[in-house]
């Protein structure tokens, strides 16, 4: 049965609704020069005050991204990107930074309450602590006393290489080598900002950490650099989620995130990301080049990745794990939703090194509108993992005869005692399920919304509470104008 | 980019010498192709795996093994008994080193309404009625060894199956690999396979390897099958240890049409099937099957790509595998349904048995959709055999060895099963149970 013409524009009538949080805040930057070259690594690393060492190796990663060639193997359309028509580095005027929301920039704060962000209420809401990144530095961190008390260490990457400096040499790299991929390497090399977050041995977090990214002035490239370490027996749940303001031009960013989880440690690391998809036509939007890999290093170690990808032009990303660590567990949950010409290219790597090693990956796409939606992943079963076991679980919903929903799964397999399941399925949305709820009242929209969201639930059950809802209503969000 | 090309171009080196004794050479279309086909591997090269099609298989070895085009007949006076498939009084007819052989066939036996002639001859009779069926190898470092078969091709099977014709007892194409003391073999085996509308026929090849030493088989087979055809093609490789076999075959499959594939991979020192199957008009089906048995350091590559083209077709693949020693084994399965391919049911399936410590799977199920009213799925899987299983045979008194036999032969049936024709099932079940056998008094002996 196909969908009547009538339903379709009856459908785009109601649906046409623009992106909720498309503004641009007006604030006096403080930019490097347009471009990239060796003196605006020194630049950035100059600003940030940082050693000597960290400079060498923003300066190595340089050198070897200038002898790299972007990857291609992506089911991706990519206009060429001008690296040097680009700023690496802008930051708002903060004088010596606040000490407290009333030191904080007023047009921040209205910003952030735009995005239903109410930093002020942040202390009595939700026991989230908020460190909040706009273009590229921090700007506002609570909580900080609660999780000092834990001995948790939870501030920007800038001053954890201030205060820190030890725990940042040590395992800056050790996870994504600065030679490690094309984005990667550019990151290495310029990157200005994120997250450092580090759990003692045998704690427990008492609070989920959470970073809202911003993304702000024009033509600036984001290139976070986030770490966690997890101690012996620690436990954290890391919260990641943004959005941007609405804008013509293409938008680089390329984020690197590393995980360490030592012996018994376990990270959950959740993300929503609706940053600007660009328009019906695909004019604009973000080019988000991401990686992201966590290493569980010792025994019984756990990451858990959950992603909502709803956002963005192009999504490049590919949330991995090296299951080094006897018996320790990589889990990845993802629900990638394109529309209109949206393009994502996302999935994982699950890498068996350890013994009795088990990872499982569900992924649900969603593909409307013109939109291209791949799930690209790998698992690889090394020799020495002995009892490793993978359970993949891939489901494509389309919605519309004009895009298209890819699955490229790569398993390799070298130890006979490991068991590797891989399933995947395409179809459409159910014609039956959406004339069920019309008939009950329901109108198209949330018709969808609601069958999208029950073909999404094996992920979204996995979003911490204060996502969970923000998630389902995204879903709803982005789908807006696709045919029923 | 020379990181995706082997730089050894050894596998050209006797193209001048060779073109003048190439049948057609004085064809100007098949003159073009070749010099086509020459050109696009001198400018390619073989591909390294950062070519995304031969990510799991290198071809290195292949590159480095001085492979020369064969010359003069091999001395073959009988297809020895049990080499080939045992099919009754199917019609043979033999190729050695690539070569049609008249005296070792039985043309004479071949059903009404079906034609098969040597394409050498056909080349040299009448080229004209070639130059249609003839199609260039695809463009680019995946259709280089395709593009060596164009420049080489010598000889093959023609086959034409008139329209309505219905036959029961397949043809039986039988290609024989012969070593040749001190030189390393070559040969492009070109085939073409008409099935006219509405005929139903079998087409079954067995490819074995006679003797030691290596050769190399490079075949590339064209499938028409007309519209309401049924055309059933299986296939044994069971080529000699040490042999190099690469085969393509391209499948047109029309309105209706019923492509039914098989292939058995059993010897081969590295072995590729690569299938692509068109499917050009509405209702038809494609299944695409397969088995393979690695041992010691064989690699065996199933590649297939689907494109469903047209609107309410099917496809569907089954291939499982059993690895053993340090083989290696590889599955990659594509199935595109373009955009005007509604109503589309595609399923794949690959299964991989691993029975030692340094065998490996790579596994690829790929699918690639845009449209919207489809049903499309794929699984894999690789593991070892279940203990449950073999612990209640264990409790009925069976011994491991024999049980572990008994779980493979189960596990491999399932594929040979999807064979619709009783006779080719017991043949190809035969050659499994004669490789578990003799896996068995392997292991028995060195137990001894």
């Amino acid at each position: 049965m196909a969908v009547t013409p009538e339903t379709i524009d009856q459908l785009r009538s109601v649906t046409d609704e623009k992106y909720k949080y498309g503004f641009v805040t007006d604030i006096d930057a403080d930019v490097a020069p347009k471009g990239l070259s060796e003196d605006i690594v020194r630049f950035i690393s100059a600003k940030k005050e940082e050693p000597e060492w960290l400079l060498d190796w923003r300066l190595k990663a340089y050198r070897a991204w200038l002898e790299m060639e972007a990857p291609e193997w992506a089911k991706l359309n990519i206009a060429p990107i001008d690296y040097q028509d680009a700023y690496y580095y802008s930051a708002p005027k903060i004088g010596d930074g606040p000490k407290s929301l009333d030191e904080v920039d007023p047009k921040l704060l209205e910003t952030y309450e735009k995005l239903g962000i109410p930093l002020k209420e942040q202390e009595w809401l939700a026991g989230v602590a908020v460190d909040a990144v706009f273009d590229s530095v921090s700007v506002a961190t609570t909580y900080k006393a609660r999780l000092e008390q834990e001995g948790i260490i939870f501030c920007s990457i800038s001053e954890a290489v201030k205060n820190h400096p030890d725990l940042v040499k040590k395992y800056i790299g050790s996870v994504v080598p600065y030679t490690d991929n094309y984005f990667a390497t550019l990151n290495s090399a310029v990157f200005t900002d994120g997250s450092f977050v580090y759990i003692p041995k045998g704690v427990r977090s008492p609070m989920e950490l959470s970073t809202y990214f911003r993304i702000n002035a024009q033509n600036t490239g984001q290139f976070e650099r986030t770490l966690i370490i997890a101690e012996e027996g620690s436990y954290v749940s890391y919260l990641e989620g943004c959005t941007a303001p609405q804008r013509d031009e293409n938008q680089l960013h390329a984020a690197v995130v590393e995980l360490v989880a030592l012996d018994d440690a376990e990270i959950k690391y959740s993300t929503v990301q609706n940053w600007y998809p660009g328009d019906e036509n695909g004019v604009g939007g973000i080019y988000n080049f991401v990686t992201k890999r966590a290493a569980c290093r010792g025994r019984n170690s756990k990451v858990s990745w959950t992603q909502v990808e709803t956002g963005s032009a192009i999504t490049w990303k590919y949330p991995s794990c090296i299951l080094q660590g006897d018996n320790s567990v990589g889990e990845f949950y993802s629900v990638a939703i394109t529309n209109n010409r949206q393009q994502a290219d996302t999935g994982t790597k699950m890498i068996h090194l350890g013994r009795n090693t088990s990872s499982t990956i569900i992924s649900k796409g969603i593909s409307a509108g013109r939109a291209d939606n791949t799930y690209r992943g790998l698992v690889r079963i090394q020799p020495k993992a002995e009892g490793a076991r993978n359970y993949t679980q891939c489901d494509s919903l389309l919605i519309g005869d004009k895009c298209g929903a890819h699955t490229v799964p790569y398993i390799e397999s070298r130890n006979p005692s490991a068991k590797v399941e891989h399933e995947a399925t395409t179809a459409r949305i159910s014609e039956d399920q959406l004339f069920y709820c019309r008939q009950r009242g329901i109108s198209q929209e949330e018709a969808v919304s609601l069958i999208v969201n029950g073909f999404c639930r094996e992920v979204m059950q996995h979003l911490p509470m204060e996502f969970a809802v923000e998630a389902q209503k995204l879903v709803g969000i982005s789908l807006e104008g696709s045919v029923g | 980019m020379a990181k995706e090309m082997i730089k050894d171009l050894s596998l050209a080196a006797g193209f001048e010498e060779a073109a003048p004794r190439l049948p057609g050479s004085d064809v100007a279309w098949l003159d073009a192709l070749r010099a086509q086909g020459i050109a696009a591997f001198r400018s390619n090269g073989l591909p390294t795996r950062r070519v995304e099609a031969w990510r799991y298989t290198n071809l290195n070895a292949l590159a480095k093994a001085g492979f020369a085009p064969v010359r003069g007949d091999a001395e073959l006076d009988a297809v020895p008994d049990g080499a080939a498939l045992a099919l009754g009084d199917a019609c043979r007819i033999v190729l050695v080193n690539g070569r049609l052989r008249h005296d070792l066939s039985s043309l004479d036996q071949l059903p009404d309404g079906i034609a098969a002639v040597g394409l050498a001859e056909l080349l040299r009779r009448s080229p004209a009625d070639l130059e249609d069926l003839i199609a260039p190898a695809p463009e680019g470092r995946d259709g280089v060894l395709a593009a060596l078969n164009d420049a080489f091709m010598e000889d093959g099977l023609v086959l034409q199956i008139e329209a309505g014709v219905s036959v029961d007892t397949p043809i039986h194409l039988v290609s024989i690999g012969v070593p040749v003391a001190g030189q390393a073999v070559a040969f492009h085996p070109r085939n073409l396979i008409v099935a006219g509308a509405g005929s139903r026929s079998t087409l079954v090849e067995s490819h074995i390897g006679l003797g030691e030493g290596s050769y190399f088989s490079n075949g590339l087979t064209d499938v028409t099958v007309g519209k309401g055809a049924t055309l059933t093609h299986a296939k044994l490789q069971d080529e000699g240890a040490a042999a190099f076999h690469v085969a393509l075959v391209r499948a047109r499959i029309a309105d209706e049409a019923v492509y039914d594939s098989f292939v058995l991979h059993r010897g081969g020192e590295l072995a590729r099937h690569e299938t692509h199957a068109s499917i050009e008009g509405s209702g038809a089906e494609c299944r695409l099957n397969g088995a393979y048995l690695g041992t010691g350091r064989q690699h065996i590559d199933n590649t297939t790509v689907i494109d469903h083209m047209a609107p309410g077709s099917q496809s569907s693949e089954v291939f499982k595998g059993v690895l053993a020693g340090h083989a290696r084994g590889v599955f990659q399965g594509r199935i595109v349904v373009h955009r005007d391919a509604q109503q589309t049911n595609g399923h794949q399936l690959n299964k991989t048995l691993l029975l030692s410590r340094d065998a490996e799977m790579d596994t690829k199920p790929e699918l690639e959709i845009y449209a919207d009213d489809v049903k499309c799925s794929h699984g894999a899987t690789v593991g070892e055999l279940s203990e449950m299983e073999l612990f209640y045979l264990r409790t009925r008194g069976i011994d491991e060895a024999t049980a572990r036999d008994m779980l493979v032969s189960a596990f491999l049936s399932e594929a040979v099963s999807e064979l619709r024709d009783e006779t080719l099932v017991s043949a190809f079940a035969e050659r499994i149970a004669g490789w578990v056998e003799a896996r068995h008094e392997d292991r028995t002996e060195k137990a001894a």
